[in-house]
């Protein structure tokens, strides 16, 4: 066998290892948790569009939501009576909805009477810039524009991803800081 | 008598409006089924990977679906409908990735691949009849100089 084809093989199966070994890193990667949080920028169901950047200086709680998500539902009332009780002390809520049809996803906002910024994530972009893995994910942005952990998980008053206490107390902390 | 008449005028004139009523309903029906069922046919939703719309029975899979009737009925076109949910939910949604960038390497490869594999093959195929051939000189064998062929020969005579 001429040797060109050899080393044409050669490279060619080397070249799909590597590219398998790639897809495989980057299917195990966790979701961000610490760091400068990814910048994106989200218009809401009513056509205002907000950029993350935009926000430093304030507490950015960051929920990746959908309406067919059962979990969601859970956590939906808390997250609303935070948002308000915070709103006025430099805590911004953003609900990025996941993959969802978008009357669907205004059925949801309204049945819980969610109030705070909510749009849908276009492409999908948001979900896979902070590599989330499913909904609900909840992350927390410092007034520095860092990431402050995340929440993989409804948030309940007897969640095992986070009790609704302990993410006041979060609240807190990233107020204090 | 004349109540009688009218009596049959007013059941066929109720009769032929619900006739009427029904029929676009009737010929909308299953065409339109039909048509939601072919274009979930060629989508994915993200969250039940390798599962099509059509038998996926998600809630997301079911709210999608719907998405699709709704604008099936607002006079939108297969292509447009499909181009919605790709903007909306990234090219993931789709069986094949669009033809387009570095997209292409995913319909090139394949067909180089089996045209290497062919010709892999066929010069493996020729290698080994030409080594089996009657009278062919093994080609693996490394070829000696006449130098050491002559002393190989004396040495031999030697012994």
């Amino acid at each position: 066998m001429p040797r060109w084809i050899q080393v044409l093989v050669f490279v060619l199966i080397i070249g799909f290892i590597l590219l398998f070994a790639f897809g495989l890193r980057a299917r195990g990667e966790s979701q961000l948790g610490a760091g400068p949080a990814p910048d994106f920028s989200i218009t809401s169901f009513e056509g205002q569009r907000l950029q993350l950047s935009e926000l430093r200086g304030k507490v950015v709680v960051i929920n990746i939501w959908a309406s067919w998500c059962a979990p969601c539902r859970d956590e939906a009332p808390f997250l609303e009576r935070t948002w308000r009780q915070y709103k006025d002390r430099g805590v911004v809520f953003i609900g990025v909805d996941y993959v969802d049809s978008e009357t669907a996803a205004k059925a949801y906002l309204k049945e819980f009477g969610i109030t705070y910024f909510n749009g849908p994530d276009i492409g999908s972009e948001i979900y896979q810039r902070f590599r989330a893995k499913g909904v609900p994910e909840t992350y927390f942005v410092g007034k520095d524009g860092n990431l402050y952990g995340n929440v993989i998980g409804p948030i309940t008053r007897t969640s095992t991803s986070m009790t609704e206490r302990a993410f006041v107390q979060k609240l807190e902390e990233l107020l204090a800081k | 008598m004349k109540k009688i008449g009218v009596l049959i005028w007013l059941i066929t004139m109720s009769a032929g409006l619900v006739w009427l009523t029904a029929m676009p309903a009737r010929a909308q029906g299953p065409n339109i089924d039909d048509e939601v069922n072919r274009i979930a046919k060629t989508l994915y939703c993200p969250v039940c990977p390798n599962t099509p719309l059509d038998i996926c029975g998600t809630q997301a899979c079911l709210d999608w679906r719907s998405d699709i009737r709704r604008m099936l009925q607002e006079g939108k076109h297969e292509q447009q409908i499909r181009e919605y949910f790709v903007a909306r939910f990234g090219p993931q949604v789709l069986g094949a990735p669009p033809a387009e960038g570095f997209n292409w390497l995913a319909y090139i490869l394949p067909v180089v691949g089996i045209l290497l594999g062919v010709v892999v093959a066929w010069l493996s195929v020729r290698t080994w009849l030409v080594r089996r051939a009657p009278g062919a000189a093994p080609t693996d064998t490394p070829e000696i100089s006449k130098e050491f062929a002559e002393r190989i020969e004396k040495e031999m005579k030697e012994l």
